[in-house]
């Protein structure tokens, strides 16, 4: 069991979401990065699917009950045990009673914690992800909040115990194994969209050439963007059709909204583009303010990133 | 760039995009198909001669990638009540196709959505083609509209006051009496034509032509759960308390939506539907 002390400013129990009800309106939620969210779970041993907590910005403070095995990966948030720093992208042994705590934000946005086992939530319509605007999933459907008790199972082997000795922390493996980090730099890739045509080729060379700022309100339903409006031949009302993970719409006001964990299910906004599934474990790490480029590939690019990612990931998971 | 490929009995075309590489195939299986492929939106057009045998294969279709994870399958451009048949039977029999890598299924007004995993599909490195190809092979058995609407579920509705602020300015707008616009809604044909947006959440066709009003200039940042609201031709409900920009003309204490039960929603596509006025006694919040 983990208690919480403080529950940082948002901070949630994700998995790879809730996907086959979307037909029902059930939004698919699941980590923002996912790359960080499989890395941490492969690290401590667990599938892909278990829950993992995503914490933003400003991380928790958390008292482990028990020794466990952890991995932190994602948005480095300055994360401490006692007076030592923890490391990202490792398996860790950590005792019981130990604290850990987040400090200022130096890189990324979302920090992922995995345990070995995984948070033992009930699943909900076979997720356990959380999705506060309908108050499903997770942890009572909510953020965490001070004084939560979140369930896990805990517990180390002999060896573990013997490596851990009187130490608040540990590296489990000797030598450290790394999780593989994707490319932080560079442009953002996408791939033209269906409705691509009905914009203008100065709307075209605007996405490719001006960078677009990452703005406030964005959040875990959509990254919005600000920058030179992006301007349709002639306005069109679309029918509603399903919407995707990184699919990049533009309301009647030209700036785009890149659609992320939390997106509704359908939506009726012309879609521009849509962002490489490669990239969107970047996207869901960029704070506002930041300036994004992008950069058209296509579909069989696109593709073919994607594959070679699974193949890089399947190939180090099995290395551990 | 046209490039061709052989798949059982039938000739496959292929059609690809210069711009974005997205590809789209058809089958042409009758003397007056044909296919038609927009310059560089990545989509086919498909007209099939219904009159070369199976079931009901007249309905044309395009499949269009959506990134990278997901293709649209795409019935007409109108919303209407036969198209949306046929989008919910193609739902249904992919459904049951159970296509492994295939995650989501979400049927709308015109389309139907394919989610899918491109690693299943990775033969050859072309998981879109593949599942493309796996997809023409359920749609080459036979479409069968989905129009056996045997459900007739009764939505009981407070409509005015506070559960309806919208009320008397829809009423202005349209010319009539807050008891008309009522008597007009309670007498329309509504029809549920999919779900989406929020868990549970009907958009329902079928809105009395008198009533038709383009959504609120502003939306509202909260609309009540259970809110009954119209725009354009539809009717919808909202489930949860949202941000929303329909006319809001009541309420309804019944709750739409409930994770626990076998079947969640409870209204699905296809069911008609009838408003039943209640008084505000009834009508608590769900």
């Amino acid at each position: 069991m983990i208690a919480v002390l403080k529950p940082g400013a948002l901070s949630l129990l994700q998995d790879l979401g809730r996907y086959g009800w979307q037909r029902f309106g059930v939004v698919v939620s699941g980590a923002m990065d996912q790359w960080a969210h499989r890395c941490a779970n492969a690290l401590v041993g667990n599938a892909d699917d278990a829950a993992s907590l995503e914490m933003t910005l400003v991380g928790p403070s958390l008292l482990f009950r028990q020794a466990q095995v952890i991995a932190l990966c994602g948005a480095h948030l300055s994360a401490r045990i006692g007076a030592q720093e923890v490391p990202l992208n490792r398996a860790l042994v950590v005792r019981a009673g130990a604290r850990l705590d987040f400090g200022p934000r130096v890189s990324g946005v979302r920090a992922y914690l995995a345990v070995r086992g995984g948070f033992a939530v009930e699943p909900v319509l076979g997720s356990r992800s959380t999705h506060v605007r309908a108050g499903m999933g997770g942890l009572q459907g909510r953020a965490l909040k001070k004084g939560d008790i979140l369930p896990t199972v805990g517990g180390l082997d002999d060896a573990e115990q013997a490596l851990l000795g009187t130490q608040d922390f540990v590296r489990l493996h000797r030598p450290a194994r790394v999780a593989p980090v994707p490319r932080s730099d560079g442009r953002i890739r996408i791939v033209p969209g269906p409705q691509w045509d009905l914009f203008t080729e100065a709307a075209h060379r605007c996405l490719l050439d001006s960078g677009f700022r990452v703005a406030a309100q964005s959040d875990r339903m959509g990254i919005r963007l600000s920058g030179v409006a992006l301007e349709q031949h002639q306005a069109l009302e679309m029918i509603s059709q399903g919407v995707t993970f990184g699919a990049v719409q533009v309301p009647a006001d030209g700036q785009p909204i890149i659609l992320m964990a939390d997106r509704q299910t359908t939506g009726g906004y012309p879609k521009i583009a849509h962002v490489a599934s490669v990239d969107l474990p970047r996207l869901a790490q960029c704070a506002p303010g930041e300036r994004l480029y992008f950069e058209t590939i296509s579909l069989d690019t696109a593709q073919a990133l994607y594959l070679e990612r699974e193949q890089a990931l399947a190939q180090w998971r099995a290395s551990l | 760039m046209l490039a061709q490929a052989h798949a059982g009995l039938h000739i496959m075309r292929l059609s690809r995009c210069g711009l974005c590489g997205a590809a789209v195939r058809c089958i042409p299986w009758g003397p007056m198909s044909e296919s038609f492929c927009s310059s560089n939106t990545a989509s086919v057009h498909h007209v099939v001669d219904s009159a070369t045998g199976g079931a009901n294969t007249d309905a044309p279709w395009s499949i269009t990638a959506d990134g990278d994870c997901c293709v649209i399958i795409e019935f007409g451009q109108v919303i209407d009540l036969h198209t949306n048949e046929i989008v919910h039977g193609v739902a249904a029999r992919l459904l049951d196709a159970a296509i492994p890598g295939v995650v989501d299924i979400v049927p709308a007004f015109t389309t139907v959505a394919v989610h899918y995993r491109p690693e299943r599909f990775a033969q050859e490195g072309r998981p879109h083609e593949n599942l493309c190809r796996r997809l023409e092979a359920v749609l080459a058995e036979g479409i069968q509209p989905q129009n056996d609407a045997s459900r007739t579920v009764d939505i009981p509705v407070c409509y005015g006051g506070d559960a309806g602020p919208d009320l008397p300015a829809v009423a202005q707008a349209c010319g009539l009496s807050p008891e008309q616009v009522i008597a007009r809604h309670i007498a329309s044909a509504h029809r549920v034509y999919m779900l989406g947006f929020l868990p549970g959440l009907p958009y329902i066709g079928g809105l009395d032509a008198q009533l038709r009003l383009p959504r609120r200039s502003m939306p509202r940042f909260h609309v009540p759960a259970g809110s009954v609201a119209i725009a354009n031709d539809q009717t919808c409900i909202y489930p949860l308390e949202s941000p929303g920009g329909w006319h809001i003309i009541g309420r309804t204490p019944l709750s739409l939506f409930d994770a626990t039960r076998a079947s969640p929603c409870t209204l699905q596509p296809g069911d008609r539907v009838r408003f039943v006025p209640i008084t505000d006694a009834g009508c608590s919040q769900p």
